[in-house]
């Protein structure tokens, strides 16, 4: 993008200034070079948020932002319910609540490595991954709608975990205000065979090492030392999600009318947040939450498993987990009162500053843990949230790198068998069940996560924490 | 004579599916060619199973994001994929069948699975040469 089209307010702050039918100015996180290589698509759509009624503040997006749906992916927005506020299908996305879980293992390099192909090989197999594979778990009516409102706390019940797990998950593993009534019968068939599987695209479970710590006060707080073996999984709500997105996303658009609003794009169809279809979508949408904190607590269980059968005394506690896209209500401080609101989070990490009462006693004063999920060849992060983002984006950060190059021109570069004989070359180990998704998930097919995450930290939204390199990836 | 065809086009982080034809409906049909696509080669699924569908949306733009996501619900739950389709249209009701066969992971490599048919660069048109053009961007 031309770098012209903003006001710069700090060495990684760009504001949009209002303009037509915006009612507060677009902020955008990033540095020069990040911003430069930005869709245009992001500067249109961070515009278009800023009309939508009842927004607070600014309609920010985070440095990994590109063009979405709508939002922008990367794309953060608070709305006010007493002052007209929406809430939008299009605004959390499909996959409603994928998100990143970071489970410890106590191991170090030396104690993988000799076991690294049978331990990717009892991943690969114990966990369900890609298009058509089924979970082994099949609910009942009456055991998805506990599903639905417990959670991962419903999972831990079942067996599928430890009660300690659930203080490591945003929301303790429970999202409240769920409602099942309001989850179609369609997004219940439609997840009926898929809980405890990882999905596809650029979802995936990884084994990783912990290449370099760059805070060692924090990283000590969360567990985390050079060496150490860690397990994250990136997965949402699997069909329930997409459905509940699919079908809000419709009857939002042909309702807005009736509620008076103009959306610039049909993407962005919302609804007053005190509406009978707002509410409704708000109790499916929490309900979708449960089912994708469900969804990454089964896995974990298989996950424990498969290392079980290959390294027998090893524990694998959570280090945390977190959502991407979700709207959820929060007490924020605007111009120094205490508001809530419903904060849109699309393709964006939660990023709690120090002491925030949600957070874990035992690392509270650390910051909220952020994953930041990278590719199978380059890295992924640990960040913390900082106090000062909780002013500058409503307490939040990136997510990951970004996709830099469309899946089409991806499979035109590359070959997947020869992704992954090169990235063996290099000790990763894939395992996948498709080598033309292996191609278009390669790791050059995304923008530099380094660059992403240090722009995230320069503008203060997040403070690195550790890099870690994948070892084995089992690719959905 | 619109000769009919199916592409697809870049959107940052997802995929874009257009359909061209003769008639809206062949554009419609079309355009689930390029849906399958996005998850596999549609000339390697048999039509061997016929499903029926029916989908109603107060638009034609809307009533292809509908007829796509319909497809994507129907081989999420069936566990299928399409590889021949017909559509009929009247007014704000679609009607088509659509035929395919159970996902088999070693012959079809399925790359991705379509989360749903989004409204970015939703669009039905009549095209040059008096063609019709059914599009949309798809989340994956």
């Amino acid at each position: 993008m031309e770098l012209k089209l903003f006001k710069q307010i700090s060495g990684n702050e760009w504001q949009i200034s209002p303009s037509g039918k915006m009612r507060v100015p677009g902020i955008i996180y990033a540095t020069e070079s990040l911003i430069r290589d930005m869709d245009q698509k992001v500067y249109e759509q961070v515009a278009n948020v800023a009309t939508l009624p009842g927004i607070v503040k600014a309609s920010y997006a985070m440095p990994d932002a590109h063009w979405g749906y709508g939002f922008p992916i990367g794309g953060v927005a608070a709305f006010d319910p007493d002052e007209g506020g929406v809430v939008s299908a299009g605004g959390v996305g499909f996959d409603i609540s994928c998100g990143v879980r970071c489970l410890e293992t106590g191991l170090n390099l030396d104690d993988i490595q000799p076991v690294k192909e049978k331990l990717a090989d009892a991943l690969f197999q114990k966990v369900p991954a890609g298009l058509g594979s089924t979970g082994r778990v099949r609910l009942n009516r009456a055991e998805m709608d506990a599903m639905l409102s417990g959670g991962a706390r419903w999972a831990v019940e079942r067996g599928y975990g430890n009660p300690d797990d659930l203080e490591r998950i945003e929301e303790q593993g429970c999202m409240k205000g769920a409602i099942p009534d309001e989850v179609s019968d369609h997004a219940k068939k439609r997840q009926q065979d898929e809980m405890g599987t990882l999905g596809s695209g650029n979802h995936y479970l990884e084994v990783q090492h912990v290449a370099k710590i760059l805070d060692k006060e924090i990283a000590a707080a969360y567990g985390l030392a050079e060496g150490n073996i860690v397990v994250s999984i990136h997965c949402g709500s699997r069909g329930l999600g997409h459905q509940i997105g699919t079908e809000f996303l419709k009857g939002m658009a042909t309702g807005a009318a009736h509620y008076g609003i103009e959306v610039p794009d049909r993407e962005l169809a919302c609804a007053p947040i005190h509406s009978p279809i707002g509410r409704s979508y708000l109790g499916a949408m929490r309900a979708a939450i449960n089912c994708a904190l469900a969804n990454r607590q089964i896995i974990t269980y298989l996950v424990r498993q498969a290392f079980a059968s290959i390294l027998p005394r090893v524990d694998l506690p959570l280090l945390y987990d977190v959502s991407h896209n979700t709207c959820k209500v929060e007490e924020h401080i605007v111009d120094g009162q205490p508001r809530l609101l419903y904060v849109h989070r699309k393709g964006a990490t939660r990023a709690f500053g120090p002491g925030h009462p949600s957070i874990p006693q035992f690392f509270r004063t650390a910051g909220q843990p952020v994953l930041i999920g990278g590719t199978m060849g380059t890295a992924s992060y640990v960040l913390a949230g900082t106090r000062e983002g909780m002013a500058l984006s409503f307490g939040s950060a990136c997510h990951g790198a970004g996709r830099s190059m469309s899946r089409h021109q991806a499979l035109r570069q590359w070959q997947g068998k020869q992704v992954v004989e090169q990235l063996g070359q290099r000790g990763i180990l894939i395992r996948t069940r498709s080598y033309r998704g292996v191609a278009e998930e390669a790791p050059g097919a995304y923008k530099d996560v380094n660059a992403v995450v240090e722009a995230a930290d320069r503008a203060g939204l997040a403070c690195t924490v550790a890099r870690l390199e994948p070892l084995i990836c089992i690719k959905g | 004579m619109t000769q009919k065809r199916w592409e697809h086009f870049a959107h940052g982080s997802d995929i874009g599916v257009r359909g061209v034809g003769g008639s809206k409906e062949e554009a419609f049909e079309q355009a689930a060619f390029a849906l399958t696509a996005v998850i596999t080669d549609p000339e390697s699924v048999v039509p061997s199973e016929l499903v029926e569908l029916t989908c109603e949306a107060p638009d034609e733009e809307l009533l292809l994001a509908d007829w796509l996501n319909t497809l994507v619900y129907e081989m999420a739950t069936r566990n299928m994929l399409f590889g021949r389709f017909e559509v009929q249209i009247h007014g704000e009701t679609l009607r088509a069948k659509a035929w395919g066969e159970k996902i088999d992971a070693l012959k079809h490599q399925p790359a991705v699975e379509v989360k749903g048919a989004t409204y970015t660069e939703l669009k039905v048109y009549r095209g040059s040469n008096s063609s019709w053009v059914a599009q949309c961007v798809v989340d994956v």
